[in-house]
């Protein structure tokens, strides 16, 4: 899962202005591979500013992914049945692995996965901001799939045309296992309105407080937002904060439908004009204070990343020092 | 002769308890690859106690269902080993709270599946052709479970001074444990005598030559046993279980008769 905070600053984009210093037969190369929709690949030269957007773009993208485990992990030991709990930790081992391929991706960028991990614990790096909201009942793992999960693929399928080659290629995988997540979410949904009227009542109760909240996910209005320009200009980013997130908008409406469940915004409607659904007004106010550090649960969250890292620290001290022992055992029987 | 299916519910219930021990280590882990090793891990236990479950209530018919079986009978009528419900921490009594300790973690997956590598094996020759099949698929996987605790342990055992310590300890707790792989329940007795099961109490040597060779190269000690002998799978369990159970049933148990 993941989505937007590709476009919030943080602290590691703050040298972005960096004038490049290249000779100009290079950046040419580059623009004119950026405008004939070519890859660039981690062998060619880039501008020190596309590098830096790259990786502070990836790396959220990574975090956001680590980070997201936990709001889910919160469910797992609580799946009503055995299918769900499989299903739940499948998806979960999901997350994990695309936080993998992500730190990957990036560290060809010439960032180590410690680096990167050093700026999410330090609080300099962001993730994305829907992983600061509770998981307050069994329907949230649903919902998270359905709403939480779709946004991010309309977010992330436009990443797989991306100019940087590892990034674009890392995203073909990890839309498909989005694809996949987002119906699996669905489809428990459909099976608990199917169910009870408590079990109705929790799916409603979910879809009530992350509503709004998915929506946020797409970032600021374009007006506002500080990096969409560059990022459009150099094919990182495709499609514009509010194009993508009307587009889930519209696709998400009928959805509820089916389901049977209200989405909580009573101006949402559809303009036949427009050719979309009209919506509300979102509480930007709420989402930049949850960027800023102060959401309902951005210090559990960071606090539990950053303990299970420093409780991990002998497990690989231990790994470390058995490899070189078993390094200098073999140099010994070779001499 | 027909499936003892208490028998059943010890191999189900054993890879249900462990594989939500397992899960418990998502998103703490000590490295990203172990996280999802250990979420790995605790799905194929979780997809061998299905299976299990499946086959027992079968064998029950009425209204028996695979989640029936896991989350609506209580800690007396669980048949895991002792072993398996344990904390990740060292011995402290139920209601005690610890971090958990991956070397507890690592060293209880190598003890459990050095055993469960050879009764996989035994019982892919089972008279019970669904057992015998859920056997084989069991037996792939949980030799890479062995692969990987091993692995570590010897990482461990042989790796800095704090990570021998921790895995020494680690063995010391639980090795007692063990004791309750070599005795014979009434469902294990019944089982052998249906050619359902195998005597798990022959399977000792092998168990014996792959621990004490993993702890040799670990660098490791085997403590002696002299004490209590655990009967969790009789359903006398520790402390833990019901712990463990209330958060795993409690959801189900609030909603009786719902889908999800």
């Amino acid at each position: 899962m993941y989505t937007q905070a590709m476009d919030i600053p943080d602290e590691s984009g703050k040298k972005l202005a960096a004038v490049s210093n290249a000779p100009s037969d290079q950046e040419a190369a580059f623009e004119a591979r950026i405008d004939a929709d070519g890859r660039i690949e981690p062998q060619d030269w880039m501008p020190e500013a596309y590098r830096k957007t790259l990786v502070r773009q990836i790396s959220q993208h990574a975090h956001s992914e680590i980070v997201g485990m936990l709001p889910e992990g919160n469910w797992i030991s609580r799946a009503p049945s055995l299918k769900r709990k499989a299903i739940l930790i499948a998806k979960v081992q999901d997350e994990g692995g695309h936080g993998l391929y992500l730190y990957s991706a990036a560290e060809t960028l010439g960032t180590s996965r410690d680096q990167m991990l050093e700026g999410l614990h330090s609080g300099k790096a962001k993730y994305s901001s829907i992983f600061n909201y509770p998981t307050l009942n069994w329907a949230d793992v649903g919902v998270i799939g359905w709403l939480v999960d779709g946004a991010a693929i309309m977010n992330q399928v436009p990443l797989c045309r991306c100019s940087y080659g590892p990034y674009a290629r890392a995203m073909v995988r990890v839309c498909k296992e989005e694809s996949f997540h987002q119906r699996q979410g669905y489809e428990a949904l459909l099976v608990m309105m199917k169910g009870t009227e408590e079990q109705r009542a929790m799916v409603q109760d979910a879809v009530n407080r992350y509503w709004w909240k998915c929506l946020a996910m797409f970032g600021p209005p374009d007006a506002d937002s500080p990096h969409s320009a560059q990022g459009m200009r150099w094919g990182i980013k495709r499609i514009s904060n509010d194009d993508l997130r009307q587009k889930f908008i519209d696709a998400t409406v009928p959805q509820a439908k089916v389901l049977g469940v209200t989405l909580p915004d009573p101006e949402l409607k559809w303009n036949e004009a427009r050719g979309h659904y009209d919506y509300g007004q979102i509480d930007w106010a709420e989402f930049w204070n949850t960027v800023e550090g102060n959401g309902p649960c951005n210090k559990e969250r960071l606090a539990t990343r950053v303990k299970a890292h420093n409780d991990g620290q002998w497990v690989r001290d231990a790994a470390q020092a058995y490899a070189r022992k078993q390094k200098e055992r073999a140099l010994k029987e070779a001499a | 002769m027909s499936t003892p299916i208490d028998y059943l519910l010890h191999l189900a219930d054993n890879a249900v308890v462990l594989g939500q021990r397992n899960a418990e280590w998502c998103g703490h882990g000590p490295i990203l690859e172990e996280d999802m090793a250990l979420a790995n891990v605790s799905l194929d236990l979780i997809g061998q106690a299905r299976l299990l479950y499946q086959r027992a209530a079968e064998l029950m018919g009425g209204d028996a269902t695979e989640d029936k079986l896991a989350y609506f009978r209580g800690p007396h009528e669980f048949r895991n080993y002792t072993l398996l419900e344990l904390p990740h921490h060292g011995a402290l009594v139920g209601y005690a709270a610890a971090d958990r300790d991956y070397a507890t973690t690592i060293v209880r997956n190598f003890l459990y599946s050095a055993l469960m590598v050879h009764v996989w094996d035994g019982l892919q020759q089972s008279a019970d052709p669904s057992l015998a099949a859920i056997a084989a698929k069991s037996l792939k996987e949980t030799s890479y479970h062995l692969h990987h605790s091993r692995d570590w342990l010897v990482r461990m055992g042989d790796g800095t001074e704090e990570s021998h310590a921790r895995a020494q300890a680690a063995v010391n707790h639980l090795m007692p444990y063990t004791e309750e792989f070599w005795t014979t329940s009434p469902a294990e007795g019944a089982a052998v005598a249906a050619k359902v099961a195998i005597d798990v109490w022959a399977l000792r040597p092998a168990w014996d030559a792959l621990v004490n060779d993993a702890l040799a190269e670990a660098t490791l000690t085997r403590p002696n046993f002299h004490g209590y002998v655990t009967e969790g799978k009789v359903g006398l369990h520790s402390e833990h279980l019901s712990y463990l159970l209330g958060e795993m049933q409690g959801l189900a148990r609030a909603h009786p008769g719902a889908t999800w």
